[in-house]
């Protein structure tokens, strides 16, 4: 099925059969490899990309449910005023261990920062609480979302 | 500058030893080749040894041996090469080893064995390769070499005021002599400008850009993908199958019987089916149909291990690990004695990068990009299943997504290997899908221990036992199974009895961070927990009586282990420092309030002691808030990913008392498929930690698993505290 995407702000035109999750169009037919595969099943966010500005989770989205939205990546996210604060955060405090879920962490949190510039701990954690991070990097991913909303940091030992 | 390999010297090797003083002395060898063998740095670079190259920008790529996890091994063996190279961090690019014992020697990724094994070692390559810079700058100046001094990647001679930048040195030095590692005095750490620094990860700008690094990511012209299918009962073998329908589907190229491949311990059967996106290989795989021989695998349970570990208990252990004293005679008179038991289930690691293997079959030659903890052994299990020599295999490291000691086990890079030549000359990746990759798992080993102990009129630990109910086959333990022979409090009594008991069962079992450990240190500091209690003591000041003055403990030798993985020698008064640590930075009184657990271990070489807070928060118990207090000897060699190593550690630890993770078997099946069964911790689990790392006068050793034991033990003994109800079972159930 030939189908028109918008991603990162380009046209694409891909042919596949329409109900090819959105993660696979991405990394097999595109050459998007940020947004990774964990689980298949919507439950663990490694998948997660934007669209129109809403994180969803990209391997279970059908292609033929994409429709004319815009879709942004990991290897886009920059382009935006607060994906760019929050990649700076991240790259700032060494957010990543083994780095696999934090395509998704960064989408999930800049997602989160558009709709709401300051939010609480409890904010954060019901925005952030679809993406695993099997290596336990949650201190750093809450403190770079704080630092990117230009909010204190407790750093060191993360007293909340 | 032009560097001109073929003019190295093709025998110039150093053999360098280490010896580490942690408790014991361990010495460990390590090559430092000579750039035969190593590509070409680019045209402009010349490379000064297998880990050092200098472009002629001065950019130094340092190579990075081992494999990256997320233990941050990336940065850590760099800045040791770094350091003593004396070259700024700024200026170095980090590069990643390829699989090659003949030039790195060993390059794994477990037993947070990466620091001890590698801290002289890479320090020693460091400054070799700088020693053959300053002997060419002296060569060149005509000065003496001891009259030449670097700094920041110059060489310098003060009294002509000539300095130079390594890179115009650079390709005279590849020609030098090694020099002996023993004649080359190492910085003092005091003058260290990079060791103790915070270093971020040398790939966080490529993780934060979305760029491809990890196994999965692996694209080459020309590749297919295939998906995975295997029993539902471990171990069965195929009897039939009928592929006709995945073959007809579009794009769908192949499908592939594997068999009786994989680890000699859990060999496999399975599909494989190869198509042109991974997805349609997906989508295949489940109109797949085959039908499996259980071969009585399926008779395994929960409920059939729990009823052998109870007729186990009803006799004596199968087998003696440690006999101290006289356990009989100190129960008979004792003031007090204590019984227990307790369990604990399997576990899966659960990386959140599936198992994947990228494999090219070409000339007869197999060529691999494999996320594996130890390419080495990964290469030589590929090269034995199919019969070709190990120089016909190359393994390519990728960066891995999460290891936790699942990819210490290769066979991933097996059934790769084995697609692809099915395939010859076209790459193929495989990934599993996140149900196989739960079924294809190495697990921790649930396990089964009934505990006594002794009290004298002064509450004073007279007497231990144990008999652990663990899992394996024909009666020996499997990976993180064993019962060691150095366990505490068996290591400090008068009077001890380690048995064991090992159950068959068709679950193949491996090393999940802290193998046995992270299990050993539940039973014991909980079972601690109540002995203390009875003793009216708090457990951290009733281990500190255990522990008794400050001395070296050293275990009986076991037969036929190399030394490397002989138990180590125990330090009571390391073990009291850090226990005391945690006691002052978590305030504790003497009376601790409701909801405060402790817990205290020594795994792969760190002491480790963790105060945990819980509360009651509506359904659930939370912890609220930890403490840790840990000693890995004199230097923490990059604090930025030592404090991620222990908080993560904390996580984890938490993680297998709360929330209820577990791998239940049913009729010989894994009863997880995905995550929703398998409820790993969420941002909202975490609670504020506070680390103190106690710095000892011993060589650095690892951090990425000795702080998870005592967390695991200190969250179940807060519960126990808050609730009054002593928790001897994970996952915690109220």
């Amino acid at each position: 099925m030939p189908t028109i995407l918008k991603v990162n702000g380009t046209q694409r035109k891909v042919d596949v059969p329409g109900e090819k999750p959105l993660l696979w169009v991405l990394r097999e037919d595109l050459g998007y490899l940020g947004p990774k595969f964990g689980c298949g099943a919507g439950l663990c966010g490694a998948c997660t990309v934007h669209l129109d500005g809403q994180a969803i989770r990209s391997c279970i989205t059908p292609i033929n449910s994409v429709g004319d939205a815009a879709i942004t990546t990991i290897e886009g996210v920059g382009a935006s005023e607060v994906g760019k604060k929050v990649s700076a955060a991240w790259t700032a405090l060494d957010v990543p261990q083994c780095g696999y879920c934090q395509a998704g962490q960064i989408m999930s949190a800049v997602a989160l920062l558009e709709t709401n510039p300051a939010p609480s701990d409890a904010d954060i954690d019901s925005a952030m609480a679809g993406n695993l991070c099997r290596c336990g990097t949650y201190h750093r991913i809450r403190d770079a979302i704080k630092q990117a909303a230009g909010q204190k940091i407790a750093g060191g030992t993360n007293a909340r | 500058m032009r560097a001109d390999t073929s003019m190295l010297a093709t025998d110039r090797r150093l053999v360098l030893k280490a010896m580490l003083a942690a408790g014991g002395t361990l010495a460990f060898d390590i090559q430092i080749a000579a750039a035969q063998g190593a590509k070409p740095n680019g045209a402009a670079s010349a490379r000064i040894n297998a880990y050092v190259a200098i472009a002629a920008d001065n950019t130094v790529s340092i190579t990075s041996k081992n494999p990256e996890i997320g233990q941050g091994v990336k940065a850590m063996l760099p800045m040791l090469i770094a350091e003593e190279l004396d070259v700024d961090w700024a200026s170095v690019k980090v590069e990643q080893a390829v699989a090659d014992q003949s030039r790195f020697g060993e390059q794994f990724a477990g037993g947070s064995m990466s620091t001890p094994m590698n801290w002289m070692p890479m320090r020693q390559a460091g400054a070799t390769a700088r020693a053959m810079i300053v002997a060419a700058a002296a060569k060149q100046w005509g000065v003496p070499a001891a009259q030449v001094t670097t700094k920041a990647g110059e060489v310098i001679h003060a009294a002509t005021n000539r300095r130079a930048p390594y890179a115009a040195l650079a390709a005279a030095a590849a020609k030098e002599a090694v020099p002996d590692a023993a004649t080359l005095t190492l910085k003092d750490p005091a003058t260290f400008t990079i060791i103790g620094k915070p270093v971020p990860g040398p790939d966080t700008p490529a993780i934060v850009a979305g760029k491809p690094l990890f196994g999965v990511d692996t694209v080459l012209p020309g590749m297919v993908h295939a998906a995975l299918l295997t029993a539902p009962v471990r171990g069965a073998t195929l009897k039939s199958h009928d592929a006709a329908k995945a073959l007809a589907m579009p794009g769908v190229r192949k499908v592939v019987v594997l068999r009786q491949l994989g680890h000699d311990d859990a060999p496999v059967d399975a599909l494989a089916v190869v198509a042109d996106s991974w997805w349609t290989a997906s989508e295949a795989r489940k109109v797949l149909v085959a039908q499996w021989d259980n071969g009585g695998r399926d008779q395994h349970s929960n409920a059939s291990f729990a009823a052998s570990a109870k007729a186990a208990f009803a006799t004596k252990p199968a087998a003696t690990i440690r006999q101290e004293g006289d356990v009989a005679a100190a129960m008979a008179k004792a003031a007090k004695t204590l019984s227990a038991e307790y369990s604990y289930p399997f576990l899966s690691h659960a990386t959140l990068e599936p198992q994947n293997c990228t494999a090219q079959f070409k000339d007869g030659k197999l060529e691999l990009w494999a996320p594996s903890q130890m390419p080495n052994e990964g290469k030589d299990l590929v090269a034995k299943a199919f019969g070709m020599s190990a120089d016909a295999v190359t393994v390519n490291l990728t960066r891995i997504g999460g290891g936790f000691g699942r990819r210490l086990q290769s066979d991933f890079m097996i059934f790769a290997g084995a697609i692809a030549r099915e395939i010859p000359g076209v790459p193929v990746k495989l990934i599993l899908e996140r149900e196989e990759d739960f079924r294809m798992d190495f697990f921790r080993p649930g396990g089964f221990h009934k505990l006594d102990a002794a009290l004298d009129a002064n509450g004073k630990l007279t007497a231990f036992r144990t008999h652990l109910v663990t899992f394996g086959a024909k009666g020996a333990p499997g990976r993180g199974g064993e019962l060691p022979n150095d366990l505490v409090p068996a290591n400090l009594v008068p009077n001890a009895d380690l048995g064991m008991t090992v159950l068959d069962s068709n679950i193949p079992l491996g090393w999940l961070r802290a193998p046995g450990s992270n299990a050993l240190a539940f039973a014991t500091q909980a079972f601690m927990d109540e002995v203390a209690s009875a003793a009216g003591k708090p457990l951290p000041l009733f281990m500190l009586d255990v522990l008794g003055e400050s001395r070296l403990v050293t275990p009986p030798k076991i037969p036929g282990v190399p030394d490397i993985w002989q138990p180590p020698a125990f330090h009571t008064g390391r073990a009291a420092s850090v226990i005391r640590e945690a006691m002052k930075i978590s305030s504790w009184q003497d009376a601790p309030a409701k909801g405060r657990g402790f817990g205290f271990y020594f795994s792969h070489l760190g002491y480790f002691a963790v105060v945990a807070d819980c509360a009651q928060e509506g359904d659930a118990i939370k912890v609220t808030k930890m403490w840790v207090a840990g000693d890995i000897g004199s230097t923490i060699i990059n604090p930025l990913n030592a404090e991620q190593q222990v908080r993560g550690a904390m996580i984890e630890g938490i993680s297998h008392v709360i929330g209820g993770l577990q791998v239940p078997i049913a009729g010989g099946q894994v009863q997880v498929a995905n995550f929703d069964a398998y409820p790993l911790p969420r941002i909202d689990v975490v609670p504020p930690i506070e680390i103190s790392m106690v710095r000892s006068d011993f060589p650095p050793t690892g951090l990425g698993e000795p702080a998870l034991p005592p967390a695991v033990a200190a969250v179940a003994n807060a519960i126990s505290s808050l609730t009054g109800k002593r928790v001897r079972s994970l996952p915690y159930k109220a």
